[in-house]
Protein backbone atom coordinates (compact mmCIF):
# COMPACT_ATOMS: atom_id res chain seq x y z
CA UNK A 1 0.00 0.00 0.00
CA UNK A 2 1.57 3.65 -0.76
CA UNK A 3 1.64 5.84 2.36
CA UNK A 4 0.57 9.07 2.92
CA UNK A 5 2.67 11.72 4.88
CA UNK A 6 0.68 14.17 7.67
CA UNK A 7 0.47 16.58 4.71
CA UNK A 8 -1.27 14.83 1.73
CA UNK A 9 -4.20 16.65 2.24
CA UNK A 10 -2.81 19.86 2.08
CA UNK A 11 -0.52 18.72 -1.09
CA UNK A 12 -3.88 18.21 -2.43
CA UNK A 13 -5.47 20.88 -1.38
CA UNK A 14 -2.33 23.40 -2.96
CA UNK A 15 -2.71 21.75 -6.32
CA UNK A 16 0.67 20.13 -6.10
CA UNK A 17 0.79 17.29 -8.89
CA UNK A 18 1.61 13.84 -6.41
CA UNK A 19 3.64 11.33 -7.55
CA UNK A 20 4.65 7.88 -5.60
CA UNK A 21 8.01 8.06 -4.23
CA UNK A 22 9.82 5.17 -2.10
CA UNK A 23 6.35 4.19 -1.22
CA UNK A 24 4.58 7.43 -0.46
CA UNK A 25 2.76 10.04 -2.34
CA UNK A 26 4.65 12.80 -2.19
CA UNK A 27 4.26 16.63 -3.86
CA UNK A 28 7.17 16.45 -6.87
CA UNK A 29 6.18 19.97 -7.57
CA UNK A 30 3.31 22.93 -6.57
CA UNK A 31 4.08 24.92 -9.53
CA UNK A 32 7.57 24.87 -11.38
CA UNK A 33 10.24 22.72 -10.52
CA UNK A 34 12.58 25.39 -11.87
CA UNK A 35 10.73 28.10 -9.95
CA UNK A 36 10.72 26.31 -6.63
CA UNK A 37 14.28 25.32 -7.33
CA UNK A 38 15.27 28.95 -7.59
CA UNK A 39 13.18 30.35 -4.65
CA UNK A 40 15.25 28.25 -2.57
CA UNK A 41 18.57 29.62 -3.60
CA UNK A 42 17.67 32.82 -3.42
CA UNK A 43 14.93 33.25 -0.30
CA UNK A 44 13.09 30.14 1.49
CA UNK A 45 10.65 27.71 1.07
CA UNK A 46 9.09 24.72 2.18
CA UNK A 47 9.70 20.72 1.87
CA UNK A 48 7.45 17.63 3.40
CA UNK A 49 9.87 15.32 4.30
CA UNK A 50 7.69 13.10 6.36
CA UNK A 51 8.70 10.56 4.49
CA UNK A 52 11.84 10.03 5.42
CA UNK A 53 12.65 7.53 8.58
CA UNK A 54 13.31 8.38 12.05
CA UNK A 55 15.08 5.12 14.15
CA UNK A 56 15.92 5.56 17.79
CA UNK A 57 19.26 3.76 19.08
CA UNK A 58 18.58 3.80 23.10
CA UNK A 59 19.94 2.27 25.86
CA UNK A 60 23.55 1.75 27.59
CA UNK A 61 24.99 0.29 24.31
CA UNK A 62 23.98 2.76 21.98
CA UNK A 63 27.26 4.66 21.62
CA UNK A 64 29.03 1.20 20.77
CA UNK A 65 25.95 -0.02 18.24
CA UNK A 66 26.30 3.03 16.13
CA UNK A 67 29.97 3.25 15.91
CA UNK A 68 30.16 -0.24 14.94
CA UNK A 69 27.13 0.12 12.13
CA UNK A 70 28.31 2.91 10.71
CA UNK A 71 31.16 4.63 8.22
CA UNK A 72 31.60 7.82 10.06
CA UNK A 73 33.32 8.24 13.37
CA UNK A 74 30.38 9.31 16.13
CA UNK A 75 33.38 9.78 18.94
CA UNK A 76 33.67 13.93 18.24
CA UNK A 77 29.96 14.34 18.30
CA UNK A 78 28.75 16.93 21.22
CA UNK A 79 25.01 16.65 22.43
CA UNK A 80 22.99 17.76 19.71
CA UNK A 81 25.86 17.42 17.07
CA UNK A 82 24.59 15.95 13.93
CA UNK A 83 26.74 14.02 11.46
CA UNK A 84 26.58 12.39 7.71
CA UNK A 85 27.48 8.98 7.26
CA UNK A 86 27.66 5.89 4.93
CA UNK A 87 26.42 2.56 6.72
CA UNK A 88 27.52 -0.51 4.84
CA UNK A 89 27.22 -4.10 4.77
CA UNK A 90 30.63 -6.16 5.54
CA UNK A 91 31.27 -6.11 1.53
CA UNK A 92 31.41 -2.27 1.60
CA UNK A 93 27.91 -2.13 -0.59
CA UNK A 94 25.96 0.87 1.31
CA UNK A 95 22.72 -0.07 2.91
CA UNK A 96 22.04 3.61 3.58
CA UNK A 97 23.17 7.12 3.80
CA UNK A 98 22.11 8.77 6.71
CA UNK A 99 22.23 11.49 9.41
CA UNK A 100 23.16 10.48 12.55
CA UNK A 101 21.76 13.07 15.47
CA UNK A 102 23.78 12.68 18.82
CA UNK A 103 20.70 13.58 21.49
CA UNK A 104 22.96 12.27 24.38
CA UNK A 105 21.41 9.23 25.74
CA UNK A 106 20.00 8.06 23.11
CA UNK A 107 21.04 8.52 18.90
CA UNK A 108 18.49 9.48 16.28
CA UNK A 109 19.32 7.64 12.77
CA UNK A 110 17.23 9.51 10.18
CA UNK A 111 17.20 6.92 6.88
CA UNK A 112 16.01 7.16 3.35
CA UNK A 113 12.56 6.61 3.10
CA UNK A 114 13.12 3.80 0.58
CA UNK A 115 15.15 2.35 3.23
CA UNK A 116 13.19 2.03 6.41
CA UNK A 117 12.58 -1.22 6.82
CA UNK A 118 15.67 -2.94 5.16
CA UNK A 119 17.87 -0.22 7.62
CA UNK A 120 15.41 -1.26 10.59
CA UNK A 121 16.27 -4.86 9.75
CA UNK A 122 19.94 -4.27 9.11
CA UNK A 123 20.28 -2.70 12.69
CA UNK A 124 17.97 -5.53 14.22
CA UNK A 125 20.93 -8.11 12.84
CA UNK A 126 23.91 -6.22 14.24
CA UNK A 127 22.00 -6.42 17.74
CA UNK A 128 23.97 -8.51 19.95
CA UNK A 129 23.13 -8.07 23.04
CA UNK A 130 19.92 -6.52 24.99
CA UNK A 131 21.89 -3.08 26.18
CA UNK A 132 20.35 -1.55 23.05
CA UNK A 133 16.80 -0.96 21.97
CA UNK A 134 15.76 0.14 18.40
CA UNK A 135 12.35 1.77 17.71
CA UNK A 136 10.90 2.62 14.10
CA UNK A 137 9.60 6.15 15.15
CA UNK A 138 8.88 6.97 11.22
CA UNK A 139 5.23 6.45 11.12
CA UNK A 140 4.50 8.90 14.19
CA UNK A 141 7.26 11.97 13.13
CA UNK A 142 6.65 14.67 10.79
CA UNK A 143 9.25 16.67 9.40
CA UNK A 144 9.16 19.90 7.53
CA UNK A 145 13.16 21.20 6.13
CA UNK A 146 12.63 25.33 5.71
CA UNK A 147 15.08 25.58 3.43
CA UNK A 148 17.27 29.02 1.95
CA UNK A 149 19.14 32.07 2.94
CA UNK A 150 15.90 33.17 4.56
CA UNK A 151 15.44 30.49 6.71
CA UNK A 152 16.83 31.74 9.83
CA UNK A 153 14.59 34.87 9.35
CA UNK A 154 11.39 32.28 9.38
CA UNK A 155 12.54 30.47 12.23
CA UNK A 156 13.03 33.43 14.17
CA UNK A 157 9.11 34.24 13.31
CA UNK A 158 8.23 30.87 15.19
CA UNK A 159 10.32 30.27 17.96
CA UNK A 160 12.71 32.72 20.91
CA UNK A 161 15.40 30.06 20.82
CA UNK A 162 18.72 31.22 20.13
CA UNK A 163 19.25 30.54 16.46
CA UNK A 164 22.58 32.33 16.05
CA UNK A 165 23.75 29.59 18.66
CA UNK A 166 22.85 26.67 16.48
CA UNK A 167 25.75 26.02 13.94
CA UNK A 168 25.43 23.82 10.70
CA UNK A 169 24.62 20.08 11.66
CA UNK A 170 23.93 20.83 15.51
CA UNK A 171 20.12 20.15 16.84
CA UNK A 172 18.18 22.05 20.13
CA UNK A 173 15.27 20.97 21.56
CA UNK A 174 13.10 24.41 21.96
CA UNK A 175 9.43 25.43 21.28
CA UNK A 176 8.62 25.78 18.06
CA UNK A 177 4.92 27.40 17.06
CA UNK A 178 4.13 26.43 20.24
CA UNK A 179 4.98 22.70 19.92
CA UNK A 180 8.20 21.48 21.23
CA UNK A 181 10.16 19.86 19.25
CA UNK A 182 14.17 18.50 17.97
CA UNK A 183 15.50 20.61 15.22
CA UNK A 184 18.37 21.09 13.89
CA UNK A 185 20.22 22.98 11.50
CA UNK A 186 20.75 20.83 8.27
CA UNK A 187 19.62 19.74 5.15
CA UNK A 188 20.08 18.72 1.67
CA UNK A 189 20.25 21.87 -1.17
CA UNK A 190 22.99 23.60 0.21
CA UNK A 191 21.46 26.66 1.21
CA UNK A 192 20.92 27.38 4.76
CA UNK A 193 17.92 26.01 6.68
CA UNK A 194 16.08 24.02 9.46
CA UNK A 195 14.88 20.53 9.56
CA UNK A 196 12.28 20.28 12.23
CA UNK A 197 10.82 16.73 13.68
CA UNK A 198 7.61 16.58 15.81
CA UNK A 199 4.80 14.61 16.32
CA UNK A 200 2.45 13.61 13.05
CA UNK A 201 -0.53 14.67 14.75
CA UNK A 202 1.09 18.70 14.91
CA UNK A 203 0.95 18.63 11.51
CA UNK A 204 -1.27 20.99 10.35
CA UNK A 205 -0.67 23.53 13.28
CA UNK A 206 3.12 23.59 12.26
CA UNK A 207 1.96 23.73 8.67
CA UNK A 208 0.00 26.40 8.86
CA UNK A 209 2.69 28.53 11.32
CA UNK A 210 5.22 27.91 9.32
CA UNK A 211 3.58 29.33 6.49
CA UNK A 212 2.15 32.49 7.93
CA UNK A 213 6.19 32.82 8.94
CA UNK A 214 7.41 32.15 5.45
CA UNK A 215 5.05 34.21 3.48
CA UNK A 216 6.93 37.63 3.86
CA UNK A 217 9.87 36.43 2.78
CA UNK A 218 8.06 35.07 0.05
CA UNK A 219 8.15 31.23 1.28
CA UNK A 220 6.40 28.89 -0.29
CA UNK A 221 5.92 24.85 -0.55
CA UNK A 222 8.61 22.99 -2.99
CA UNK A 223 8.39 19.61 -3.82
CA UNK A 224 11.08 16.98 -4.46
CA UNK A 225 11.34 17.97 -7.70
CA UNK A 226 13.73 20.63 -6.65
CA UNK A 227 14.80 19.03 -4.05
CA UNK A 228 16.13 16.67 -6.83
CA UNK A 229 17.89 19.75 -8.43
CA UNK A 230 19.24 20.98 -5.94
CA UNK A 231 20.78 18.27 -4.39
CA UNK A 232 22.22 17.15 -7.21
CA UNK A 233 23.82 20.76 -8.23
CA UNK A 234 25.81 20.50 -4.91
CA UNK A 235 26.16 16.90 -6.11
CA UNK A 236 25.27 15.46 -3.07
CA UNK A 237 24.29 11.55 -3.37
CA UNK A 238 21.02 10.31 -3.58
CA UNK A 239 20.61 6.54 -2.32
CA UNK A 240 18.50 4.32 -5.55
CA UNK A 241 20.24 6.39 -7.91
CA UNK A 242 24.02 7.20 -6.95
CA UNK A 243 24.67 4.76 -4.53
CA UNK A 244 23.00 1.48 -3.42
CA UNK A 245 24.06 -1.79 -2.09
CA UNK A 246 26.27 -2.59 -5.59
CA UNK A 247 27.98 0.89 -4.87
CA UNK A 248 30.75 1.04 -1.97
CA UNK A 249 31.31 4.91 -0.51
CA UNK A 250 35.08 4.84 -1.43
CA UNK A 251 34.18 5.09 -5.17
CA UNK A 252 31.04 7.72 -4.66
CA UNK A 253 33.66 10.37 -2.99
CA UNK A 254 32.27 9.63 0.26
CA UNK A 255 35.61 8.62 1.08
CA UNK A 256 35.27 11.25 3.70
CA UNK A 257 32.41 9.73 5.63
CA UNK A 258 34.64 6.61 6.27
CA UNK A 259 37.08 6.89 8.93
CA UNK A 260 39.46 3.45 8.16
CA UNK A 261 41.21 4.61 11.98
CA UNK A 262 38.39 3.60 13.86
CA UNK A 263 38.98 0.24 15.74
CA UNK A 264 36.15 -1.15 13.74
CA UNK A 265 32.72 -0.58 12.00
CA UNK A 266 30.99 -3.24 9.32
CA UNK A 267 32.52 -3.23 5.85
CA UNK A 268 35.71 -1.74 7.03
CA UNK A 269 37.65 -4.89 6.11
CA UNK A 270 36.22 -4.74 2.93
CA UNK A 271 36.79 -1.03 2.15
CA UNK A 272 40.31 -1.30 3.29
CA UNK A 273 40.90 -3.90 0.84
CA UNK A 274 39.17 -2.27 -1.72
CA UNK A 275 41.61 0.84 -1.12
CA UNK A 276 44.46 -0.94 -1.34
CA UNK A 277 43.67 -2.57 -4.26
CA UNK A 278 43.12 0.86 -6.09
CA UNK A 279 39.61 2.13 -7.65
CA UNK A 280 37.93 1.18 -10.86
CA UNK A 281 35.76 3.36 -11.38
CA UNK A 282 34.58 6.79 -9.89
CA UNK A 283 31.05 8.64 -9.47
CA UNK A 284 32.24 11.69 -11.58
CA UNK A 285 30.21 15.30 -11.57
CA UNK A 286 30.02 16.72 -14.99
CA UNK A 287 28.77 19.29 -16.82
CA UNK A 288 27.70 19.39 -20.94
CA UNK A 289 29.03 21.64 -23.28
CA UNK A 290 26.23 21.93 -25.78
CA UNK A 291 22.04 21.79 -25.27
CA UNK A 292 20.92 18.48 -23.88
CA UNK A 293 20.15 16.80 -20.34
CA UNK A 294 22.06 13.96 -19.27
CA UNK A 295 19.26 11.19 -17.48
CA UNK A 296 19.79 8.18 -15.99
CA UNK A 297 21.50 5.00 -17.37
CA UNK A 298 22.88 7.36 -20.60
CA UNK A 299 25.82 6.18 -21.90
CA UNK A 300 29.18 7.72 -20.47
CA UNK A 301 31.93 7.60 -23.59
CA UNK A 302 35.52 8.23 -24.23
CA UNK A 303 36.43 8.28 -27.47
CA UNK A 304 33.53 5.65 -28.53
CA UNK A 305 34.35 3.64 -26.04
CA UNK A 306 31.58 3.08 -22.91
CA UNK A 307 33.32 3.79 -19.82
CA UNK A 308 30.09 4.28 -17.59
CA UNK A 309 26.52 5.23 -16.67
CA UNK A 310 24.66 8.55 -15.75
CA UNK A 311 22.94 8.10 -12.14
CA UNK A 312 21.34 11.43 -11.97
CA UNK A 313 21.07 14.28 -14.76
CA UNK A 314 19.09 17.39 -14.83
CA UNK A 315 19.33 20.65 -16.70
CA UNK A 316 20.26 23.10 -14.16
CA UNK A 317 18.45 25.92 -13.74
CA UNK A 318 21.22 28.04 -11.90
CA UNK A 319 23.74 27.34 -14.17
CA UNK A 320 21.50 26.60 -17.16
CA UNK A 321 22.60 23.58 -18.71
CA UNK A 322 22.83 19.69 -18.07
CA UNK A 323 24.45 18.71 -15.59
CA UNK A 324 24.93 14.80 -13.92
CA UNK A 325 26.91 12.57 -11.99
CA UNK A 326 27.75 8.96 -13.36
CA UNK A 327 30.70 6.19 -12.43
CA UNK A 328 32.89 6.37 -14.97
CA UNK A 329 36.31 4.49 -15.27
CA UNK A 330 38.92 5.75 -12.96
CA UNK A 331 41.24 6.88 -15.80
CA UNK A 332 39.09 9.45 -16.69
CA UNK A 333 37.63 10.29 -13.36
CA UNK A 334 40.15 13.21 -13.15
CA UNK A 335 38.76 16.91 -12.66
CA UNK A 336 39.00 18.36 -16.74
CA UNK A 337 38.82 15.00 -18.36
CA UNK A 338 36.86 15.30 -21.56
CA UNK A 339 33.96 13.27 -22.14
CA UNK A 340 30.81 12.23 -23.94
CA UNK A 341 27.21 11.36 -23.04
CA UNK A 342 25.04 9.34 -25.17
CA UNK A 343 21.96 11.11 -25.74
CA UNK A 344 19.31 9.22 -28.11
CA UNK A 345 22.23 8.34 -30.11
CA UNK A 346 24.10 11.18 -30.14
CA UNK A 347 27.25 12.42 -28.48
CA UNK A 348 27.11 15.73 -26.53
CA UNK A 349 31.13 16.35 -25.47
CA UNK A 350 31.12 17.03 -21.69
CA UNK A 351 33.93 17.68 -19.11
CA UNK A 352 34.39 16.24 -15.71
CA UNK A 353 34.07 19.03 -13.12
CA UNK A 354 35.33 19.58 -9.46
CA UNK A 355 31.96 19.75 -7.39
CA UNK A 356 29.66 21.54 -6.67
CA UNK A 357 27.97 22.23 -9.86
CA UNK A 358 26.47 25.45 -8.15
CA UNK A 359 29.28 27.53 -5.98
CA UNK A 360 27.43 30.00 -4.21
CA UNK A 361 25.22 28.32 -2.04
CA UNK A 362 25.07 29.58 1.68
CA UNK A 363 26.00 26.33 3.11
CA UNK A 364 27.82 23.46 1.85
CA UNK B 1 -9.12 24.80 -21.42
CA UNK B 2 -9.55 23.31 -24.77
CA UNK B 3 -10.35 26.02 -27.98
CA UNK B 4 -13.21 24.59 -29.97
CA UNK B 5 -11.78 26.39 -33.11
CA UNK B 6 -8.79 23.76 -32.90
CA UNK B 7 -7.91 20.29 -33.92
CA UNK B 8 -6.13 17.40 -31.77
CA UNK B 9 -4.31 14.63 -32.08
CA UNK B 10 -4.50 11.39 -29.15
CA UNK B 11 -0.31 12.36 -28.79
CA UNK B 12 -1.84 15.97 -27.76
CA UNK B 13 -0.74 18.25 -30.68
CA UNK B 14 -2.88 20.95 -31.31
CA UNK B 15 -3.76 21.83 -34.93
CA UNK B 16 -4.66 25.29 -36.60
CA UNK B 17 -5.52 24.98 -40.09
CA UNK B 18 -4.39 28.36 -42.28
CA UNK B 19 -5.50 27.23 -46.07
CA UNK B 20 -2.73 24.35 -46.78
CA UNK B 21 -0.65 25.11 -43.59
CA UNK B 22 -0.98 23.65 -40.73
CA UNK B 23 -0.03 25.29 -37.47
CA UNK B 24 0.91 23.02 -34.73
CA UNK B 25 1.87 22.88 -30.95
CA UNK B 26 0.98 20.71 -27.42
CA UNK B 27 -2.14 21.75 -25.62
CA UNK B 28 -2.18 22.44 -22.17
CA UNK B 29 -3.02 19.77 -20.79
CA UNK B 30 0.31 18.19 -22.31
CA UNK B 31 2.39 21.00 -21.12
CA UNK B 32 1.11 20.39 -17.54
CA UNK B 33 1.66 16.57 -18.10
CA UNK B 34 5.56 17.48 -19.07
CA UNK B 35 6.19 20.35 -16.59
CA UNK B 36 8.92 23.10 -16.88
CA UNK B 37 9.54 22.58 -20.92
CA UNK B 38 13.55 23.23 -21.13
CA UNK B 39 14.37 22.92 -24.90
CA UNK B 40 12.91 21.73 -28.03
CA UNK B 41 14.72 20.01 -30.98
CA UNK B 42 13.08 20.49 -34.05
CA UNK B 43 13.65 19.70 -37.60
CA UNK B 44 15.21 22.54 -39.85
CA UNK B 45 12.52 24.36 -42.83
CA UNK B 46 12.03 22.20 -45.66
CA UNK B 47 12.39 18.77 -44.10
CA UNK B 48 9.57 16.12 -44.97
CA UNK B 49 7.29 15.18 -41.85
CA UNK B 50 4.80 12.03 -41.84
CA UNK B 51 1.69 11.52 -40.46
CA UNK B 52 1.51 10.34 -36.59
CA UNK B 53 5.97 10.13 -37.02
CA UNK B 54 8.00 11.73 -34.93
CA UNK B 55 9.25 15.21 -36.36
CA UNK B 56 11.37 16.21 -33.08
CA UNK B 57 11.36 15.76 -28.87
CA UNK B 58 10.41 18.06 -26.09
CA UNK B 59 12.81 18.14 -23.37
CA UNK B 60 10.90 18.91 -19.58
CA UNK B 61 13.10 18.93 -16.59
CA UNK B 62 11.48 15.68 -15.74
CA UNK B 63 10.75 13.65 -19.14
CA UNK B 64 11.30 13.99 -22.39
CA UNK B 65 8.69 13.45 -25.29
CA UNK B 66 8.34 13.00 -28.86
CA UNK B 67 6.48 15.16 -31.22
CA UNK B 68 4.59 13.65 -33.90
CA UNK B 69 3.66 15.71 -36.69
CA UNK B 70 -0.26 15.72 -37.11
CA UNK B 71 -0.21 15.60 -41.20
CA UNK B 72 2.63 14.69 -43.74
CA UNK B 73 4.04 17.76 -45.70
CA UNK B 74 7.07 19.78 -45.18
CA UNK B 75 8.25 21.98 -43.15
CA UNK B 76 7.83 25.76 -43.25
CA UNK B 77 8.46 27.67 -40.65
CA UNK B 78 9.84 26.53 -36.72
CA UNK B 79 8.84 29.19 -34.19
CA UNK B 80 12.43 30.08 -33.64
CA UNK B 81 11.55 32.21 -30.58
CA UNK B 82 11.55 28.62 -28.61
CA UNK B 83 15.05 28.59 -29.09
CA UNK B 84 15.91 31.12 -26.26
CA UNK B 85 12.81 30.19 -24.36
CA UNK B 86 11.07 27.43 -24.59
CA UNK B 87 9.07 27.80 -21.48
CA UNK B 88 6.82 29.92 -23.39
CA UNK B 89 5.34 26.09 -24.35
CA UNK B 90 4.12 26.29 -20.83
CA UNK B 91 2.99 29.63 -20.16
CA UNK B 92 0.87 30.03 -23.88
CA UNK B 93 0.42 26.79 -25.48
CA UNK B 94 -2.09 27.64 -27.95
CA UNK B 95 -0.54 31.20 -28.86
CA UNK B 96 3.30 32.01 -28.80
CA UNK B 97 4.18 28.95 -27.65
CA UNK B 98 3.12 26.85 -31.10
CA UNK B 99 5.73 24.99 -32.37
CA UNK B 100 5.94 24.45 -36.15
CA UNK B 101 4.27 25.29 -39.14
CA UNK B 102 3.64 22.23 -41.97
CA UNK B 103 2.44 23.06 -45.66
CA UNK B 104 0.24 19.59 -45.75
CA UNK B 105 0.16 17.33 -48.82
CA UNK B 106 -2.92 15.74 -48.13
CA UNK B 107 -5.99 17.05 -47.33
CA UNK B 108 -7.51 13.66 -46.60
CA UNK B 109 -5.57 13.03 -43.39
CA UNK B 110 -7.41 16.19 -41.56
CA UNK B 111 -10.76 13.83 -41.28
CA UNK B 112 -7.99 11.71 -39.00
CA UNK B 113 -7.86 14.29 -36.24
CA UNK B 114 -10.13 15.14 -33.35
CA UNK B 115 -12.24 17.81 -32.50
CA UNK B 116 -12.18 19.66 -29.04
CA UNK B 117 -15.18 17.55 -27.91
CA UNK B 118 -13.27 13.89 -29.03
CA UNK B 119 -9.99 15.54 -27.37
CA UNK B 120 -11.47 15.85 -24.28
CA UNK B 121 -13.08 12.67 -24.73
CA UNK B 122 -9.44 11.49 -25.03
CA UNK B 123 -8.42 13.05 -21.52
CA UNK B 124 -11.22 12.41 -19.58
CA UNK B 125 -9.54 8.48 -20.22
CA UNK B 126 -6.56 9.53 -18.66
Amino acid sequence: MIRKTPFFDIHEKLGAKIVEFAGYYMPIQYRSITEEHRRIRKSVGIFDLSHMGEIMVGGEGAWQFVQQAVTNDITPLGIGQVLYTCMCYPDGGIVDDLLVYNLGDEYLLVVNASNIEKDFDHLKSLRKSDDVTLTDLSEATALLAIQGPDAEKVMAKLTDYDLPSIKYYWSAVGEIAGIEMMFSRTGYTGEDGFELYFPAENAKTIWDAVMRASAEFDGEPVGLGARDSLRLEMKYALYGSDIDQTTNPLEAGLGWTVKLDKPDFVGKKALMDIKEIGLKRKLVAFELAERGIPRPHYPIMSGGVKIGEVTSGIFSPMLEKGIGTGYAAAESSGIGTKIEIEIRGKLIPATVIKPPFYKSGTRR
Amino acid sequence: MIPDNLKYTKEHEWIKIEGDIAVVGITDYAQGELGDIVFVELPGIGAPVLNMKPFGTIEAVKAISDLFSPLTGEVVEINSDLESDASVINTDPYGNGWIIKIKFSDRGELDGLLSAADYQAVINKV
